[in-house]
């Protein structure tokens, strides 16, 4: 059984006679030991699926869903109190941008050791022994005097291995990285991308990444879900659909990435925005974009449907190489 | 042989800074003797980490600070000697685009207004003449001709970066700065705003100087290449040049830490610990020394210079011995 089970989640913010979508009919599921990466451009729902997960959403967005269960237990229906005891313990989250995650007026010690005595009921010496080991796992230099330094003190890097070492003190089952790497610098990824992978394999925890980057899910995913205006258009297996995506979204997205024009003085894109609150289509999400659009993409919306190397959410999917016409 | 718009010869800017009452100021050398040759009609890309100077840089070029020390020639004017008429002329040649379209452009005035601006202050052209060159303009970046009475708070990022990259080129600009144009873009419009780009090179012959931390899109945009780090330059040379072998390890570790999509892109990974040192207190010697895997004694001693080297330059040591 999966850890992580999501089927058909749909979010709706707004009033309920004219509401808005953010996320409509996901399905995802993570499997402990896995690294699931979800990618999306801005406003294609990646954040909103992971904050109605964790229940961020109180009061704001409308959840309505026909699974939502982690390791067993039912997020729909769980009372607060019970949540609580699941989120930052069993699972963790860490954000885009860590120097506005961390609480400026206490040190960074302090904000380590509150969750493992909230979590884990760790008192005096052994807290900050604790909190030492936590600060090294993250290998951040002089982790003993850093204890006691707060987090103006702390580059982009070591803010963000510092909420690393907050979202792993309870040895969580499934970790969300929201992002985590896009407010740094390319030698900066590459450290912490590394160190979460590390740390993924060493506790056989699940990672669920959720990026705009499609390079990084590339390198370091099993599995990736593509979203577009809060759908899943395409799933698979890592390298599998970047090599053959069959989702005319998946494509071109791909094909826009300079890396995919080498060479070439144009690169390939793909026409118009992402469609807002008010010109959501009645069809085809991407039909207004698609240059495969046909009649009845215009008119249906399709659904998901899985095919030999994952699924996909189109009625001509692109298991051949067609040119776009 | 194309023109040479631009030249910049150990380009310096420094910094004081106040290290609190009755301390002494300390200096930040931002940009520490750069120098560089522009073509027109060429795009030469500014790549380097957070705080290695790029902005700093982009700040001197447009005119917006003096340089500390060091000689300018924009379009064959020494701006050292250059007179506040002349300074006045020269400001219209080099134009910027900047990295965030949300807060480049004025939230209370209207699209057709700020584009027009330009041509305001340095044409005597009538506002029926101004209202034309806008709208075709306009039209040249892809937007519609009724988007002139509108608000930037009613587009979409990749317009607003259209309609930056139009008022930089209202005046016919020959430098363009574009400083990390496109970071703040999803990729598919990313690769809307690169074609823009390029498609307004190819017209007006403008020459860009094109800041970026993203190696693919540098690949794709550049025809020269300049790698810096904390204010100096590391390596310089035309962009296939670098790309097939960089010499220098900073560059090498660039461009290994660059993700990529496909498997055979991806090179070898050379690992660098640490991170950018503080451009207050910098290392002795090589900047680079304290994070290279090749770094020796002479390293944290002698400051390395730009040699030539397989046709680019490159500074550091032991350039030939690493990649032999």
């Amino acid at each position: 059984m999966s850890l992580l089970q999501i089927k058909n989640l749909s979010v709706e913010f707004g009033s309920e006679k004219n509401p808005f979508r953010a996320v409509e009919g996901l399905d995802l599921s993570v499997d402990q030991g896995e690294i699931v990466g979800i990618v999306g451009e801005s406003g294609s729902g990646k954040s909103v699926t992971m904050m109605a997960m964790m229940g961020l959403l109180e009061g704001q967005g409308r959840i309505v869903a026909d699974e939502l269960t982690f390791d067993g237990k039912n997020l729909l229906t769980i009372s607060a109190r019970e949540r609580r005891k699941i989120v930052g313990k069993d699972i963790a989250m860490i954000f885009q941008d860590p120097m506005t995650s961390l609480n400026p007026s206490y040190t960074v010690g302090y904000q380590i050791m509150e969750v493992l005595k909230v979590h884990q009921g760790l008192r005096g010496a052994e807290l900050r022994a604790r909190a030492l080991e936590l600060m090294e796992l993250v290998e951040i230099p002089a982790a003993k005097t850093r204890l006691e330094a707060y987090p103006h003190q702390l580059s982009g890097g070591m803010s963000q291995r510092v909420m690393i070492a907050v979202a792993l003190a309870c040895n969580p089952k499934l970790l969300i990285a929201d992002e985590p790497t896009t407010a740094l610098d390319v030698t900066i990824q590459a450290q912490i991308m590394d160190l979460l992978v590390n740390l993924q394999k060493e506790r056989n925890m699940a990672l669920l990444m959720i990026t705009h980057d499609l390079a990084v899910i590339a390198e370091v995913a099993h599995r990736v879900a593509v979203m577009y205006a809060g759908q899943v258009a395409e799933e698979g297996s890592v390298p599998q659909l970047f090599r053959h995506p069959v989702h005319p979204y998946t494509q071109a997205l791909l094909s826009s990435i300079p890396e995919h024009s080498k060479g070439a003085r144009r690169l390939v894109t793909l026409p118009g925005i992402v469609p807002g609150q008010y010109d959501r289509p009645s069809g085809c999400l991407l039909s207004p974009r698609c240059p495969y659009a046909q009649e009845r993409c215009r008119n249906e919306r399709p659904g998901i449907t899985a095919h030999e190397h994952g699924a996909v959410r189109c009625f001509y999917p692109l298991f051949e190489k067609k040119e776009a016409p | 042989m194309s023109q040479t718009v631009l030249q910049a010869r150990d380009l310096t800017r420094h910094y004081e800074v106040s290290q609190g009452f009755m301390k002494p100021k300390a200096v930040v050398k931002a940009l520490n003797g750069v120098s560089f040759e522009l073509k027109a009609g060429k795009t030469l890309a500014v790549v380097g980490e957070s705080g290695c100077g790029k902005s700093t840089l982009a700040r001197q070029l447009t005119l917006i600070e003096a340089p500390t020390a060091g000689s300018l020639v924009l379009d064959g004017v020494d701006i050292a000697h250059a007179g506040k008429a002349e300074l006045k002329a020269l400001r219209s040649k080099v134009q910027m685009v900047f990295q965030n379209p949300y807060a480049s452009l004025n939230p209370r005035q209207k699209v057709g207004d700020q584009l027009g601006e330009p041509l305001l202050i340095n044409t005597k052209l009538t506002a029926k003449e101004r209202e034309d060159k806008v709208k075709a303009m306009m039209k040249r970046v892809g937007l519609r001709p009724e988007h002139y009475y509108r608000y930037p708070h009613m587009f979409s990022g990749g317009q607003r970066q259209r309609i930056a990259i139009a008022r930089a080129m209202m005046l016919q600009p020959q430098i363009v700065i574009a400083d990390e144009p496109t970071s703040a873009l999803d990729v598919s419009i990313q690769a809307q705003v690169l074609n823009l780009f390029m498609d307004l090179q190819e017209e007006f012959n403008t020459a860009y100087v094109f800041i970026s931390h993203n190696l693919a899109v540098v690949e794709h945009v550049a025809d020269d290449l300049m790698v810096m780090y904390l204010g100096r330059a590391v390596e310089v040379g035309s962009k296939e040049t670098i790309y097939a072998r960089p010499l220098h390890p900073y560059t090498q570790a660039l461009l290994s830490a660059t993700p990529s999509i496909y498997p055979e892109d991806r090179s070898i990974k050379i690992k660098i610990h640490g991170e950018l040192p503080s451009p207050l207190n910098p290392p002795s010697g090589c900047a680079f020394h304290k994070r290279c895997p090749y770094a020796t004694e002479l390293c944290g001693r002698e400051v390395p210079q730009l040699r030539t080297l397989e046709g680019r330059e490159v500074a550091c040591h032991h350039a030939e011995t690493i990649n032999a």
